[in-house]
């Protein structure tokens, strides 16, 4: 026997099943065209193989920075990333000279030279990685100063020996510093692995972002207590300052790697860039990481489209037709920061338009309650029960509009009757305004019994606060005072009921 | 021989000293911060199953004091033994409820996530939060009153309900001794009410409880135990008997001017010569 309601469920799941199934269709159907699309515009601008493969290295560099990039956000830590960017050059060069001297002592030969250079880098790289957290720690303990100004101190310190480093060594090998720090995405992107067309800076990133991906989903539980709760995350044996260590570590050994291919400016836009604008979108740590790698490889792709077309187009317009591109990297960080500022202004919660939506919501709502509560005291007072829309504005104290945006509203939801060009209360509006007045009138007694304040005082608190007096909150204030049956000013304060 | 003998002594000394039967005892403890002594030399020893306030003046060292049991901050000298044993051989039994401004509101986790935590331990390194951990979590934010705000974001939560969620990640460790470091702080009436009658639950199910306490109207009908500390320990035993205006007064009525002399003294490193 099946009842109606059961029947009815099970034809809603149905129905459902199969909503979802035509929206999947739909959706993986408008995917196509937009790619379809996407690409008849692309091949208009001149895309090729090569740009792919820039974007790709690109949006592989970036989504791999910015995964340990959610973490230090999380941790409001985002500084120590552009200090490691820094920090990182002393062990870059030192993993080059050790590398060098030993090909020199004919340890490695020269046609495995670049691997061992590479490990030896990233080995570097961990290493600097934990020395730079913990120099910082003790020059803020030694030092008497917060973290950043520790963080300044340690890491222009290290950058100023890997240069000195440098300079001393650069008779024995050959190292330029932009080469190391400043990688060029447009040349790095022609160095590929023989006999294919992929850059092998794309597979060292694609490495990284996979390393990256499997330590944040290991460890996803540990990472995050740690970042959330260090003295909890302590005591339940997960050490926070050894997981900072590692963070720091894993930090910049992605660094090193990015650094290379993609350059320093783009490395470290992306640490923190897309972690950022994510934490604006969410308020979930796994999806945070999801948008960050979206918005990372987003970036990366609009970032290199308007490095190749926009130029053209603002310069030959403003006169100057042979300028046609300008640097990938520095675009796609721009990107970044202009999807970061999109997410600002538009985010569901916390951006600025949802913000003054909601404020502008909430004022025209104040005033809807405004007028309702003010017929309903005419109605007590005399027998006038009808007012103007001037009347209204005049006796709320604001403007025309809103006032006659408020009306328009409250007759549209059948709280008010439009009688000519005068608005009086339908009978469900006069239940929400007793309702109203009687949160108004409980407050000022609340006000008049615990505070020592004249009666003329009482009012105006009475009407910020009634608008937010829930049915919950008028039971507790009248429970408080007894059921006292008038306000201060001797009216009656309505019933909840009848 | 001379040293078995020696090893010995003191071990039977540290029995005598650490009782197996007590869920916290604490030998000769000092705690300093940049070498000054901010509590000095605690001997103390926990009742078993019972509810302890912690009570004293701020600057008290009263969350030290849970900091240092707890390894969080180093000890300048003496020994801390839960159950007999030494602290990081005994996490399991240990629940902490650190204080709520110690944490980042903001961070992009719900209360039921916040709950789980507390069963992080009993999962293991690397292995997921799975359903059946979350179903324990969201019990405990049922016991808490919290189960309809399972899904919020933390920041969402009032000062009152963000204790709560505090106090069921606790639960959730099923321990055998907490530390609670101000759980009442600027709790709304209701949420205090729900607080202590965890707090009695617990002590039902023979679970020993120390709560730093702020507010010396409610120690005693709280409290069975209280342990007043200002820089040293005052005096500590049942509510009843230690909780006097004597007491209070020696707490509360200045700090012992010669402690903070001494340990300024210590910081600035000058000898006596």
């Amino acid at each position: 026997m099946n009842s109606p309601a059961t029947l009815n469920s099970i034809d809603s799941t149905r129905r459902s099943a199969a909503g979802r199934y035509v929206v999947a269709t739909l959706s993986l159907g408008a995917c196509l065209a937009l790619a379809m699309l996407l690409r008849k515009a692309l091949n208009v601008c001149g895309w090729d193989a090569y740009d792919t493969w820039t974007v790709v290295t690109a949006a592989l560099a970036a989504m791999a920075c910015s995964l340990p990039g959610v973490f230090l956000v999380m941790r409001r830590q985002s500084m120590m990333g552009d200090a490691l960017a820094h920090t990182t050059l002393p062990g870059i060069v030192v993993a080059f000279l050790l590398a060098h001297s030993l090909q020199q002592a004919g340890w490695i030969s020269s046609a495995t030279y670049d691997s061992w250079r590479h490990a030896a880098m990233f080995i570097g790289a961990l290493v600097i990685g934990v020395v730079s957290a913990v120099l910082t720690e003790w020059v803020q303990k030694l030092g008497r100063v917060e973290a950043s100004a520790a963080l300044g101190v340690v890491f222009t310190t290290l950058f100023a020996v890997g240069l000195l480093l440098i300079r001393l060594k650069a008779d024995q090998v050959h190292i330029d510093p932009d080469c190391v720090l400043y990688g060029i995405i447009e040349t790095t992107v022609m160095d590929t692995v023989p006999n294919t067309q992929i850059p092998r800076a794309a597979v060292v990133n694609g490495l990284v972002l996979l390393a990256n991906l499997l330590l944040v989903t290991l460890f996803f539980k540990e990472l995050r207590i740690s970042a959330f709760d260090a003295a909890i995350s302590t005591t339940m044996g997960i050490n926070s300052h050894a997981m900072h260590y590692a963070l720091m570590a894993v930090t910049a050994a992605t660094l090193v790697s990015a650094f290379e291919s993609v350059g320093s400016i783009l490395v470290i836009a992306m640490l923190i860039a897309p972690a950022a604008t994510a934490h604006l979108l969410t308020d979930r740590l796994d999806r945070l990481i999801a948008i960050s790698l979206a918005v990372a490889a987003l970036s990366a792709f609009l970032g290199h489209l308007s490095a190749i077309t926009l130029p053209s187009i603002v310069f030959t317009r403003l006169g100057y037709p042979e300028v046609v591109d300008t640097s990938t990297a520095g675009m796609m960080a721009v990107a970044a920061g202009g999807l970061f500022t999109i997410a600002a202004m538009f985010g569901p919660r916390y951006g600025v338009i949802s913000k003054v939506l909601d404020q502008a919501r909430l004022s025209r709502s104040i005033i809807a309650e405004d007028i309702l509560g003010l017929l309903y005291r005419m109605e007590e007072e005399s027998d006038a029960t009808a007012l103007a829309l001037n009347q209204l504005t005049a006796m709320i104290g604001t403007r025309t509009w809103p006032t006659y945006l408020a009306a328009r509203g409250l007759a549209a939801s059948g709280d008010v009757a439009v009688r000519g060009s005068s608005y009086e209360l339908s009978p469900p509006g006069r239940e929400r305004a007793k309702r109203l007045v009687r949160a108004h009138r409980l407050w000022e007694s609340y006000m008049a019994k615990h505070f020592d304040l004249p009666a003329d005082h009482l009012h105006e608190s009475a009407a910020r606060v009634e608008h937010f007096l829930g049915a919950e909150l008028r039971e507790e204030l009248a429970a408080e005072l007894e059921d006292t049956a008038e306000d201060p000013h001797g009216r009656e304060i309505p019933p909840e009921q009848g | 021989m001379i040293r078995s003998v020696l090893a010995q002594q003191s071990r039977s000394k540290i029995e005598n000293e650490h009782p197996a039967s007590s869920p916290l005892s604490i030998h000769d403890m000092t705690v300093a911060y940049h070498r000054k002594p901010v509590i000095w030399d605690i001997d103390y020893t926990a009742p078993l199953g019972k509810l302890v306030a912690i009570v004293g003046p701020n600057g008290a060292g009263k969350s030290t004091l849970i900091n240092a049991v707890l390894d969080l901050v180093p000890k300048a000298s003496g020994e801390v033994r839960v159950f007999g044993e030494e602290y990081r051989k005994q996490r399991d039994r240990v629940g902490y409820v650190p204080q709520r401004e110690s944490v980042d509101w903001d961070f992009p986790v719900n209360a039921l996530n916040v709950v789980a935590m507390g069963l992080y331990r009993k999962i293991g390194w690397c292995f997921p939060v799975m359903r059946r951990h979350r179903q324990t979590a969201m019990e405990a934010l049922d016991r808490v009153g919290m189960a309809d705000y399972a899904k919020r974001q933390i920041s969402q939560l009032s000062g009152g309900q963000q204790q709560r969620v505090f106090l069921a990640r606790a639960l959730v460790q099923d321990a055998d001794l907490y530390l609670m470091d101000e759980p009442f702080a600027g709790v709304d009436a209701s949420t205090e009410r729900a607080i202590v009658e965890i707090l009695r639950e617990l002590r039902e199910r023979g679970r020993t409880t120390l709560v730093v306490h702020h507010d010396l109207q409610t120690v005693t009908e709280y409290f069975d135990h209280v342990m007043l500390l200002n820089m040293r320990l005052v005096a500590t035993g049942p509510t009843s008997e230690v909780f006097t205006r004597e007491n209070l007064r020696k707490t509360y009525g200045g700090k012992l001017a010669l402690l903070d002399q001494v340990g300024h003294k210590m910081t600035l490193g000058e000898s006596g010569g």
